[in-house]
């Protein structure tokens, strides 16, 4: 029975975002990451290297996968639920795919003061993304049919003063007006 | 310091005093540690690395820093809580976590001018015994924890980072962690708790700081990036001289973070005390919007409580004497904003004008704080929910007056029944806002609505308990 939690709590449903990412596979780049993370804490606190480990694999595979979660718990020798649990509290981490190009909008008050919602709005328009259909506490994130895109409202992203502000992948994007939408999208199309 | 030119169009207020953001929107500036050593970079570490630890702390103390992080404790106070017989590794973290929503600060020490932090951390790992210290950087600063960890390998080349830092025996190694979008990370010890690679869950108290017991169960200090910075200034000037700036037990400078309604949101570097919520908002930050008037201030991000701009407050005195201030006559400072049932807090200030609604600020706060509980404690997992839902009734017009006590009822019974601060940083907008403006809320109810269900349960025992 325990299994079955866990197998269901580590599985990754497939998405239209899926087709973007190479599947995980350990390679010497993370094996490298990994060891360089590990010497940075005491020998008998390996854990701490868990969310290092988890954000490398996220940034080259798009998302966690069962096989991620596994090498990385054997990487650092605990078990897989210890890193499942850290999966699938921190909202940074995610289980499936997102858009090649992930878009993360700031929805917090002064960004939603400067038009946040309304930019979010439109880049779904633009993007075919039906963002209504979804139960955003369980699907922060929505994927638009092509694969391509995905939005996510994101919880203040420390930079109020120029709002709206919006993340895509790890470029930051600040006075991201709704007009700007498109302008912002074709920066990434190719 | 008049050679220094910044870039068009963000140059700094005459009222500003910069020493943090000196280099920030500076020309001809970039991150570089050749372009900090050309400025004088690393000389306050090279004067510390000659003093007495105990005596850096001392100054610290002297110089009355108050954490720049949300909570405004004595920085060096804090520093002294290591037990002194101690015989585990200390560490020092960083808390560059930076989320608490109205604040955007450490952001740009991050990316402009990350040696500044790393001299401030090098010298207070000297002070307080550290040979290994993080930076836990928030994760949606990507390029910043890139910046940092390039900064990190320059300063180790120069021998300013790592063994032996410039021949004086003394060890240090700087990591930069990254957290994963958690906003309760920015709690101190669920920080480490994060760190030690686990659920970001805050510990229980006492002990009230890590400094007794933190990361791995060593003593650990945690210190705001900004608080961090100072460490290096007040070495520089020396404690007595940096606290001849702000005001009496609140000195030094500190930056504010204006965004929201007014004609020209930013970040200014003024001396604590000095500038008053009046000469903040129309003079440095241009006035309300063309056509509209201030309505209410959230003063230091979104867990301060909030204040209208048509209050006066009573406060007392040394004396016990009490004086009416006026809203726009309150001074920028820790003391003042908590005489006026509010806090400095990190230093965000949201501004409201007349054309916003209360019940929608509300409702944006309310799903912050819903999305962000780290889920321990059972009154702020459900009850942050709870408000969040009972604001989206507001909002959507399906709320009858009586939600609005509901609403208040569930705020008091968070407030001060949880493991950390959040349960009150939840609380306290609720609170505030209903407050200060529950004729604005109520306006927004209906009458009609105090008889529907308001949920499937709701509906469902309604079933069960009329029956038609």
């Amino acid at each position: 029975m325990s299994q079955t939690i866990l197998e269901d709590n580590i599985a990754s449903p497939e998405t239209p975002g899926t087709k973007h990412f190479p599947p995980f596979a350990p390679n010497d780049a993370l094996e490298a990451e990994a060891a360089k993370r590990l010497a940075q804490f005491p020998d008998d606190q390996k854990r701490s290297a868990v969310l290092p480990i988890l954000h490398h694999i996220q940034h080259h595979h798009g998302f966690l996968s069962a096989e991620a979660i596994k090498w990385t718990a054997e990487r650092v020798g605990i078990e897989p639920i210890k890193v499942v649990e850290v999966v699938t509290f921190y909202p940074g981490f995610r289980q499936s795919a997102p858009g090649k190009f992930h878009v993360r909008v700031c929805r917090t008050l002064s960004c939603a003061m400067g038009g946040s919602y309304e930019l979010m709005d439109r880049l779904c328009e633009i993007t075919g993304i039906d963002r209504d259909s979804l139960d955003p506490h369980h699907h922060p994130i929505a994927v638009s049919p092509c694969g391509t895109w995905s939005v996510e409202f994101a919880e203040c992203l420390a930079s109020c003063g120029t709002a709206p502000v919006c993340l895509v992948n790890d470029d930051f994007h600040e006075g991201v007006s709704p007009e700007k939408a498109q302008g912002l999208l074709d920066g990434y199309s190719k | 310091m008049s050679d220094i030119q910044y870039l068009e169009g963000k140059q700094p207020d005459p009222r500003e005093h910069r020493l943090i953001f000196k280099n920030v929107d500076r020309t001809g500036w970039n991150p570089s540690i050749d372009r900090y050593l050309e400025d004088g970079g690393y000389e306050e570490l090279r004067k510390a690395m000659d003093m007495d630890p105990k005596f850096i702390t001392e100054e610290v103390k002297k110089s009355g820093l108050r954490g720049r992080g949300g909570a405004g404790f004595p920085t060096g106070i804090k520093w002294t809580f290591i037990p002194p017989n101690n015989t585990k590794p200390v560490y020092l973290i960083c808390n560059a976590d930076e989320s608490e929503p109205g604040t955007f600060k450490d952001r740009y020490i991050l990316h402009q001018d990350p040696h500044q932090l790393i001299e401030g951390m090098v010298i207070s790992c000297f002070a307080v015994g550290a040979h290994v210290a993080y930076i836990y950087i928030r994760e949606e600063f990507p390029e910043g924890a890139q910046i940092l960890e390039k900064a990190i390998e320059e300063a180790k080349e120069k021998n300013f980072v790592g063994k032996n830092v410039l021949g004086t025996g003394f060890d240090v190694e700087i990591y930069v962690h990254r957290g994963a979008a958690a906003y309760i990370c920015g709690e101190e010890t669920g920080l480490i708790e994060s760190l030690e690679g686990k659920r970001a869950y805050p510990r229980i108290k006492p002990p009230y700081f890590p400094a007794a017991l933190g990361l791995y169960m060593c003593p650990t200090i945690v210190n705001n990036v900004e608080s961090l910075c100072h460490v290096k200034h007040i070495v520089r000037m020396g404690g007595d001289e940096y606290a001849k700036l702000g005001v009496p037990r609140n000195t030094g400078t500190r930056i504010l973070c204006v965004s929201g309604d007014v004609k020209k949101p930013g970040y200014f570097e003024v001396e604590v005390g000095k500038v008053t919520m009046r000469e903040l908002l129309y003079d440095m930050c241009g006035g309300p919007k063309d056509g509209r008037e201030f309505k209410a201030v959230i003063p230091g991000g979104s867990s301060s409580k909030i204040l209208r701009c048509d209050e006066t407050f009573k406060i007392k005195g040394k004396d016990g004497e009490e004086t009416d201030l006026d809203f726009w006559d309150i001074p920028m400072d820790f003391d003042s904003l908590a005489a006026c049932g509010s806090m400095a807090g990190s230093g965000g200030v949201i501004v409201m004008d007349d054309s916003r609604k209360m019940s929608w600020v509300l409702n944006n706060i309310n799903q912050f704080y819903a999305h962000e509980s780290c889920g321990q404690c059972t009154p702020c997992r459900e009850g942050s929910t709870w408000m969040r839902k009972i604001s989206d009734r507001l909002v959507a017009g399906e709320a009858s007056p009586e939600d609005i006590d509901t609403l208040e009822s569930v705020a008091y019974q968070i407030d001060g029944k949880t493991i950390c601060a959040f349960g009150e940083a939840s609380s306290w907008p609720v609170e505030a806002i209903i407050a200060k403006y529950r004729d604005e809320l109520i306006a927004d109810t209906s009458e009609d609505n105090r008889d529907k269900a308001h949920n499937p349960e709701a509906e469902a025992q309604r079933k069960f308990l009329q029956p038609s």
